[in-house]
């Protein structure tokens, strides 16, 4: 069973769709036993820095949060969940939850691509992820593969926190952590088969069938 | 790098596709819920239902079609037609789209624009936008008005003004239709795209006349825009899904070739 943590975001449904059509056994709670008594946790997530820290703050989630990744339990953050994880976001300047040091930043609007043109904000579409090494949540995923992102601020870890780079006006990092505790910029629930894929390894790696 | 988005749309009226989809192995199918499983599993990089239903009646099968797609297909997708009010949209979204398109409601009252913004996000919030080439005049100094009612109806709108002024409302994209170009296939208007796609900072995607792969290659070129929407030519079956892509692969459009 996998916990989705209910924290009025926008995507909760969609990830539960994509867990539902793999056959993955999940519930959306806000409950911290519930949350601790599975066998990982995804902290989706579409919206505001703010609010979602506000709302977490205020049904004691964040606490729970904290209390999951000490006891190691797998964390899966995705999209505004892989930027709450971090230390601190310049939105709404938020103190978010601090399970990874580091803190997030907007894309600067005078980026221009690779030919030469002014990038669009959002960063809304598909595009690689280089990874900086091995990530078992990409075992048996082709490394052409492209995610869907839709986003106006990236994370920014510490170095060592860095798993998987992204090309856009600059090179952003979209794929952090360390193992067991995993977050991701871009939306694997929308991302076809690839992003599928990342779900399922996750669900492997959660019950113990996968390994780093 | 940003893959150049390749989207097919889907007519739908009371529930069923309105035009007959034939695939190359010959299968009619008027299912929406089918035929977006299909152009998922070919590599469509999102897809766009066009809800032409009337009646509030089709407005509710179509939020069981989008929960049935959103079920199915994972991949982000788009509903636009007779949405009305935010109440609408937060129906769609509720259902599982994730963007709503807005079109003649939006001219009528832009401040759904911006009322859809703030309530679910600018990357929701998509301005359907139909463009008729008109002589250049005072009221229309780029030279294409903004039309609604499938073109039936001018409107007065510049369609560069509208097109910032629908970005300044907090619109996330633009879909760019070309009024004069749409059923041709001899190409999207290419003017049309690259004037609104080089004056504003939001993605557009290009509609209208596309007949082959070599016209969205101009689109995301020459025109500039970030995505081409297609009907027709997938949904007679004259290309499929992966040729289109690999024909823009090879003139060097960088598309998503991994599904």
């Amino acid at each position: 069973m996998l916990a989705i943590v209910n924290y009025n975001a926008g995507n909760l449904t969609s990830v539960k769709r994509a867990l539902d059509y793999l056959e993955i056994p999940n519930r959306i709670t806000a409950k911290k036993d519930e949350m601790l008594g599975s066998d990982g946790v995804i902290i989706p997530g579409v919206g505001a820095a703010g609010s979602a820290m506000q709302y977490l703050a205020a049904n004691g989630l964040d606490e729970a949060l904290g209390e999951c990744a000490k006891k190691e339990k797998p964390l899966l953050g995705i999209c505004l969940g892989s930027q709450i994880v971090l230390d601190y976001s310049p939105e709404n300047d938020t103190l978010a939850l601090g399970l990874i040091p580091g803190r997030c930043r907007a894309f600067d609007p005078d980026l221009k691509d690779e030919r030469g043109e002014l990038i669009n904000i959002p960063h809304m579409g598909w595009n690689r992820v280089r990874l900086r090494g091995p990530c078992p949540l990409f075992k048996d995923i082709d490394p052409e593969a492209e995610f869907y992102f839709v986003h106006t601020y990236y994370p920014q870890p510490e170095p060592e926190y860095i798993l998987g780079e992204t090309d856009y006006g600059t090179t952003f990092c979209s794929v952090l952590g360390r193992e067991g505790l995993w977050a991701m910029q871009f939306h694997p629930e929308k991302s076809g088969r690839p992003g599928l894929r990342i779900l399922k390894n996750f669900h492997s790696y959660c019950r113990g069938e996968l390994n780093a | 790098m940003l893959s150049k988005r390749i989207i097919p749309c889907l007519d739908v009226r009371d529930g069923r596709l309105t035009k007959g989809i034939k695939f190359k192995d010959n299968v009619d199918i008027g299912d929406p819920v089918e035929t977006a499983r299909k152009y998922y599993e070919n590599g469509a990089d999102e897809i766009v239902f066009y809800d032409i239903t009337a009646s509030s009646e089709g407005r509710s099968i179509m939020l069981q079609v989008v929960e049935e797609v959103a079920s199915r297909i994972f991949i982000p997708f788009s509903v636009g037609g007779g949405v009305a009010s935010v109440a609408d949209m937060r129906d769609v979204l509720r259902a599982g789209a994730e963007k709503i398109s807005v079109n003649s409601a939006a001219v009528k009252e832009p401040r759904i624009i911006s009322r859809g913004a703030d309530a679910f996000g600018s990357q929701c919030i998509v301005v359907g936008m139909d463009v008729l080439r008109v002589p250049q005049s005072a009221e229309i100094p780029s030279g294409y008005e903004i039309v609604i009612h499938g073109g039936r109806k001018k409107t007065g709108l510049d369609a560069l003004a509208w097109a910032q002024k629908v970005q300044d409302l907090g619109a996330g994209e633009i879909c760019l239709n070309s009024i004069d170009a749409d059923g041709t296939k001899d190409g999207y208007e290419l003017n049309l795209t690259r004037l609104i796609s080089d004056n504003v900072r939001i993605p557009v995607i290009a509609s209208g006349g596309a007949g082959s792969p070599e016209h969205m290659v101009d689109a995301v070129t020459a025109g500039r825009a970030s995505a081409a929407l297609i009907a027709s030519i997938v949904h007679y079956g004259e290309y499929t899904l992966p040729e289109i892509k690999r024909i823009m692969r090879d003139k060097d459009v960088p598309v998503r070739m991994v599904w």
